[in-house]
């Protein structure tokens, strides 16, 4: 199965671990913690966002700590950034042209 | 009033979906016109600088919205909406395209599949609009398309592309 950054964000409780993951590294445990799901099943989202890039194992001591890759979170958002600005500059366009015709239709 | 205004875009790749939700300042049947009505559709469709122009239009299911996108440098790109299910004044559904001046689809480049859904609360209207493709290359494609300011790649035009990059 093809690994990239968007399946990283496009499941819920993915999207969860790099939440809580964003604020500080945390052990596979300590992040088990925060879900009613087994260990097993969070495991399995962990190493999908780590075959992703978008999280990074990190040893200190004889713990393993999980931490995000910034860069790849950013480069996420510069790909919906494009994406999403051609569909805001058109919203934006229909804004102006619904503005205009409810003026027209005020004047009469 | 704007600032307020709900905009949602949401990409799936597990389901090979967008889903994007915008609110407008505006009573449904004015949204709903905006949304249909060719006239008003080539004002604001494509972004700009490029401009939309529609060659035909048949608003019905199973007809097709004929338009090209023309590009600041003159150069245009036709594009096709093959409507699928219309309810008005609630939702339509179709499948657009890439084809030539005589609407033949050009099979080379990924359809979307997407339905928009109009509903008004205290005169703002909310569109919500789900676009769904095929494959995760499709969607892929789609992004990279709209990436790249991508008619310019998509249709070959990489020489043009690469050249404006050195000015």
């Amino acid at each position: 199965m093809r690994r990239d950054v968007f399946q990283a964000i496009s499941d819920p409780t993915r999207r969860a671990i790099i939440t809580l993951i964003a604020l500080q590294a945390m052990t596979p445990n300590a992040l088990a913690e925060h879900f009613h799901t087994s260990r097993q099943a969070v495991s399995k989202h962990i190493k999908i966002l780590v075959e992703c890039e978008v999280v990074k194992e990190e040893k200190v001591g004889r713990e393993i700590y999980y931490k995000l890759e910034v860069d790849k979170m950013k480069a996420i958002d510069q790909w919906m950034e494009q994406f999403r600005k051609i569909w805001e500059t058109k919203f934006s366009q229909l804004d102006d042209i619904l503005l205009t015709i409810k003026n027209k239709r005020n004047e009469k | 009033m704007r600032n307020n205004l709900l905009f949602d875009f949401v990409v799936n790749k597990e389901n090979n979906t967008i889903n994007v939700k915008r609110e407008f300042d505006a009573t449904l049947d004015l949204v709903w016109e905006a949304w249909t009505n060719p006239e008003i559709l080539d004002q604001w469709w494509a972004p700009k600088p490029w401009k939309t122009n529609t060659v035909s239009m048949d608003f019905s299911e199973g007809g097709t919205w004929l338009y090209y996108m023309q590009g600041p440098e003159g150069d245009r790109h036709y594009c096709k909406n093959d409507y699928k299910t219309i309810d008005i004044p609630k939702s339509f559904s179709g499948l657009d395209a890439f084809c030539d001046g005589n609407g033949i689809t050009n099979e080379d480049f990924p359809r979307t599949l997407w339905k928009n859904t109009f509903s008004e609360n205290d005169g703002i209207t909310m569109v919500h609009i789900v676009a769904r493709y095929s494959s995760l290359e499709d969607l892929e494609k789609i992004i990279a398309l709209g990436f790249k300011e991508g008619f310019t790649m998509a249709l070959g035009n990489l020489d043009d592309y690469l050249e404006s990059l050195k000015k």
